[in-house]
C-alpha cells in the first residue's frame, strides 16, 4: 500500500515527545538520589502506578501485533491477550507484595534479600540485560516500522528519535517522568481503543469490498476452458501464471492486468479479484504494472471483507458486543491469503488473494501456522501450543521492568491495589482487541502485505483525525514500554553488577551518574540493534522474553517466597539454568533455523519451538538439586526461609 | 486457623497471603481447562454455548473477566489492611 502521511499525527506524536520531554525536566530536580532515579522515592499514587503498569506492559507486540493477529487470521491472536493477562494473576496473588517488602530498587534484589550474596545479584543482573535486550529489539525495530508509514519519516529517523526521547526521559528524571510518561500513554492507548471500538460496533457488519471485483458464479463444468471471462479477453498462462485452476488474469484496459483467483463451491466457480507484487531490476510491479498512483500505475488496495451476511441481509446495522460476534460467527468472511509465483527469469510474484472462510473458523482457535498443530495429528504441535501458553502465564510475573514498578509505591498494600488497577485497564483493553482486530479483518482497510498495522488503518477507515491520534499512540506506545525496559537495565548494570556483583561502593550521587551512563550506553545499542535488525521479522522476539524470564526468573522467584530450603547457590543455578537452557532451546529452535538463519527447520535439533514446558521445570529441578546439595554441605549458607 | 479477632498486621497479611493463593488456584484450574482443552480437544471450542457464541469466545472473555473479578474481589477483601501495613514494619530496604 502507499501511505499518507499525516500532518496531524505528526503534529499528535510531537506534542507528546515535547510534553513528556518537558516534563521530565521539570521533575529531574526529583531523581538524584538512588531511591529518587530508580523508585521514584516510592511515592507514586497507586492509582498512577496501575495505569503506568498498562503503560509499561501494552507494548507494540501487545497493541499491533495482537491486534493484527488476530485481523489476519482470527482468535488466534486472542489467546495472545488471554496469555498475557492470565501472568498478571500471577504477579497480583503470588508476586506483587512480596517483592515489595523484600526489595529496594531491582529484580535481584528481593531474589537477594535474605543472603546479600554477588552471585544472585550478578545472575539476575544478567538475566535482566538478557530479558530487557531481546523484549528492546522488536520495539526499537518496531519504532522504525511504523514511522515510515505513520509519519512519513525514514525507518532510522524512527530508530533515533524513539531512542534519543527514550534517553533524555530516563537520564534526566529516572523512575519519575518514566512513570509519567507510562500513566499517559497507558491512558491514551485504553481511551482510544474504546472509542475506536464503539465506532466499528456502531459500523456494524456489512458485505463486500468496493475496491476488489468478484465475478461468476459460472458453471464448475465450462471451467478451465473459457478464453473470455464476461466479454474480457484472458491473458495466456505463460511466464509462471500457468495453473489456470488458480489464477486467471483479464486484460487490463489501463496497463498490466487484472488478476482473480478460482474459487470452487460445489459446482459453481467464483473469481476473486486478486492483487500481485513482482520485483524486478526496474521496479515493482503491481499486478503486471509499474507501482504508482498515475493512470497507468497500480498500487495495492486495502483487503477485508465480509462474503455473506446471514439470511438475506447485506448489512446489520450498529451491532451490540455480543451481537457483533454471534453474527460474524454466522457469516463468511473474506481473509487474504499468500501465494508466490516463479516467473521464466528467475522473479518472484507474491500474490495475495481472498478467500472466503466460515466465520466460525475465524473465532475458533487453530487457523495461524503456529497454533495449527492443535488440530493436527502430532503430539509435537500440542506440546508447542502448551508450552507457549505456559510461559505467557508465568513471563508476565518475572519481567524485570515490570517489577521494578513494584518499588515505585509506598507499600505492600499499594502495590496490590496498584496490581489491580493494571489488571483492570489491561484486561479491559485486551477485550478491545478482538474486537480491533476483527473490525479490521471486515472493514476493507487491511494492509494485506503488513497486518501489523491493522489498527490505524482501521481508525483511518473511521476517521483521518482518529488516524492521526492512534498513529500517535502506536508510537508512543514504544515510548513507555522502551523507558521502562532501558531503565531496568539501567539498574541491572550500575546497582547489581557494579555495586553488587563487583562490589564497587558508590555515593548516591555516583550511583545515579553510573546508572544514567548506562541508559545512554543500553539506549545506544537499542538504536544500533534496531536499525541493524530492520529487515528481520522480530515480532516473536518478545515471545522469546517471556520464555527467558519465565525461565530464568520465576522458579527462582517462586521457591524464595514458598520454599525454606532454598539457599544462594540453587537461586544462582536455577537463574543460569533457566536463562541458558531457554535461551539455548530458543537459538536451536526449527522457528529460528527458518526465520533467522534461513536455514531449513527440519534440521532443527530440539523438538518443538517454545522452551517454557521443558526449561521452568528444568530451572525448578536445579534450585531444589543444588539447595539440597548445597545444604548438606557443612559451610553452606543459612535456608531463606518464606 | 487464625483467630478472627486478631487483627494484627501479621495475622492479615498471612490471611491475606491465604485468601491470594486460593484465588490463585482457582483462576490457575480454570486456565489449565482451557489450555487443555484448547491442546486436546480443540473441535469442543467450535460448540455454540450461548447466545449464539462458540466456547473458545466464552471461555477466552470468561477468563479475561474473571481475573478481573478476582482482582477486585482480592483487593476488596483485604481493603482494611492498607493503613496498617503502611504504618507496619517493613522487612528489606523501602526506598
Amino acid at each position: 500500500m502507499i501511505y499518507d502521511p499525516s500532518a496531524v499525527a505528526v503534529i499528535v506524536f510531537l506534542a507528546f515527545v515535547g510534553f513528556t520531554v518537558g516534563l521530565s525536566f521539570y521533575l529531574g530536580g526529583k531523581a538524584k538520589s538512588s531511591a529518587g532515579y530508580f523508585a521514584a522515592h516510592g511515592q507514586i499514587p497507586w492509582f498512577i502506578n496501575g495505569v503506568a503498569f498498562a503503560g509499561d506492559y501494552l507494548s507494540a507486540a501487545s497493541f499491533l501485533g495482537i491486534c493484527g493477529m488476530i485481523a489476519a487470521y482470527g482468535y488466534d491472536g486472542f489467546l495472545y491477550s488471554i496469555g498475557y493477562l492470565a501472568g498478571w494473576v500471577v504477579a497480583l496473588f503470588v508476586i506483587a507484595e512480596p517483592m515489595k517488602r523484600l526489595g529496594k530498587f531491582t529484580f535481584a534484589d528481593a531474589l537477594d534479600a535474605q543472603f546479600d550474596s554477588p552471585g544472585i545479584k550478578a545472575a539476575a543482573g544478567i538475566s535482566t540485560l538478557v530479558v530487557s535486550v531481546f523484549y528492546l529489539i522488536p520495539q526499537m525495530v518496531g519504532a522504525g516500522v511504523l514511522i515510515q508509514p505513520l509519519l512519513g519519516f525514514e525507518h532510522w529517523h524512527g530508530v533515533v528519535l524513539v531512542g534519543v526521547a527514550v534517553i533524555t526521559i530516563v537520564v534526566t528524571a529516572g523512575m519519575v517522568s518514566t512513570t509519567w510518561v507510562q500513566f499517559l500513554k497507558g491512558s491514551l492507548l485504553v481511551v482510544f481503543s474504546a472509542v475506536l471500538v464503539v465506532l466499528v460496533l456502531n459500523q456494524g457488519l456489512r458485505e463486500g469490498n468496493d475496491a476488489f471485483e468478484t465475478r461468476g458464479p459460472y458453471p464448475a463444468d465450462q471451467w478451465p476452458v473459457m478464453t473470455e471471462v464476461d466479454g474480457r479477453e484472458t491473458l495466456p498462462e505463460e511466464d509462471g501464471w500457468k495453473a489456470s485452476d488458480q489464477w486467471v488474469r483479464l486484460a487490463s484496459p489501463t496497463n498490466g492486468f487484472d488478476l482473480f483467483r478460482v474459487y470452487r463451491s460445489e459446482d459453481q466457480v467464483w473469481l476473486f479479484q486478486a492483487q500481485s507484487i513482482r520485483e524486478t531490476d526496474l521496479g515493482v510491479l503491481i499486478d503486471g504494472a509499474p507501482l504508482g498512483r498515475e493512470a497507468d500505475e497500480k498500487s495495492l488496495k486495502p483487503g477485508g471483507s465480509i462474503w455473506k451476511l446471514p439470511g438475506e441481509q447485506t448489512e446489520t446495522g450498529p451491532l451490540g458486543p455480543v451481537d457483533y460476534l454471534a453474527t460474524l460467527q454466522q457469516s463468511e468472511v473474506m481473509l487474504w491469503k499468500k501465494a508466490s509465483v516463479m516467473h521464466d527469469n528467475g522473479d518472484e510474484s507474491t500474490v495475495y488473494y481472498p478467500q472466503p472462510t466460515p466465520g466460525s473458523k475465524v473465532l475458533r482457535p487453530g487457523e495461524h501456522p503456529r497454533f495449527a498443530g492443535i488440530r493436527g495429528d502430532s503430539w509435537v504441535g500440542r506440546i508447542n501450543f502448551l508450552s507457549l501458553m505456559l510461559a505467557l502465564f508465568c513471563g508476565t510475573a518475572s519481567l524485570p521492568h515490570i517489577l521494578i514498578r513494584y518499588y515505585t509505591v509506598k507499600d505492600g498494600a499499594a502495590a496490590r491495589k496498584s496490581t489491580i488497577v493494571g489488571i483492570a485497564s489491561i484486561g479491559f483493553f485486551y477485550v478491545l482487541t478482538l474486537y480491533l482486530g476483527l473490525g479490521a479483518m471486515t472493514s476493507g482497510t487491511l494492509d494485506v502485505t503488513n497486518n501489523n498495522m491493522a489498527a490505524p488503518l482501521l481508525a483511518r477507515g473511521m476517521s483521518p483525525l482518529l488516524f492521526a491520534i492512534i498513529s500517535a499512540i502506536a508510537f508512543t506506545t514504544v515510548l513507555g514500554t522502551v523507558s521502562g525496559l532501558i531503565l531496568a537495565s539501567s539498574g541491572a548494570v550500575a546497582h547489581d553488577l557494579m555495586g553488587g556483583a563487583l562490589g564497587l561502593h558508590f555515593s548516591e550521587a555516583v550511583q545515579v551518574r553510573v546508572a544514567k551512563w548506562a541508559a545512554v550506553v543500553v539506549g545506544l545499542i537499542a538504536i544500533v540493534l534496531g536499525i541493524l535488525f530492520q529487515d528481520l521479522n522480530v515480532s516473536y522476539l518478545v515471545g522469546w522474553a517471556f520464555s527467558i524470564a519465565a525461565s530464568a526468573n520465576l522458579p527462582a522467584l517462586v521457591m524464595l517466597l514458598f520454599w525454606r530450603g532454598t539457599t544462594a547457590k540453587g537461586i544462582i543455578a536455577s537463574v543460569i539454568v533457566g536463562m541458558v537452557s531457554s535461551l539455548g532451546w530458543i537459538l536451536l529452535s526449527a522457528d529460528t533455523f527458518e526465520k533467522v538463519y534461513g536455514l531449513d527447520p527440519a534440521s532443527s535439533p530440539v523438538p518443538f519451538s517454545q522452551p517454557g514446558i521443558v526449561t521452568i521445570p528444568l530451572a525448578l529441578l536445579t534450585l531444589v538439586l543444588v539447595s539440597w546439595w548445597s545444604r548438606s554441605k557443612p559451610a553452606g549458607p543459612e535456608p531463606a526461609g518464606a | 486457623m487464625p483467630d478472627p479477632a486478631n487483627t494484627s498486621p501479621a495475622t492479615a497479611e498471612r490471611r491475606g497471603a491465604r485468601l491470594g493463593m486460593i484465588l490463585f488456584l482457582l483462576y490457575t484450574a480454570c486456565y489449565l481447562g482451557f489450555v487443555l482443552i484448547n491442546a486436546f480437544s480443540p473441535e469442543s471450542m467450535d460448540r455454540i454455548v450461548m447466545a449464539g457464541l462458540n466456547l473458545a469466545i466464552v471461555y477466552g472473555f470468561g477468563l479475561i473477566l474473571l481475573a478481573i473479578l478476582l482482582a477486585f474481589v482480592y483487593g476488596f477483601s483485604r481493603r482494611r489492611e492498607g493503613t496498617a501495613e503502611s504504618t507496619g514494619s517493613q522487612k528489606g530496604g523501602q526506598p
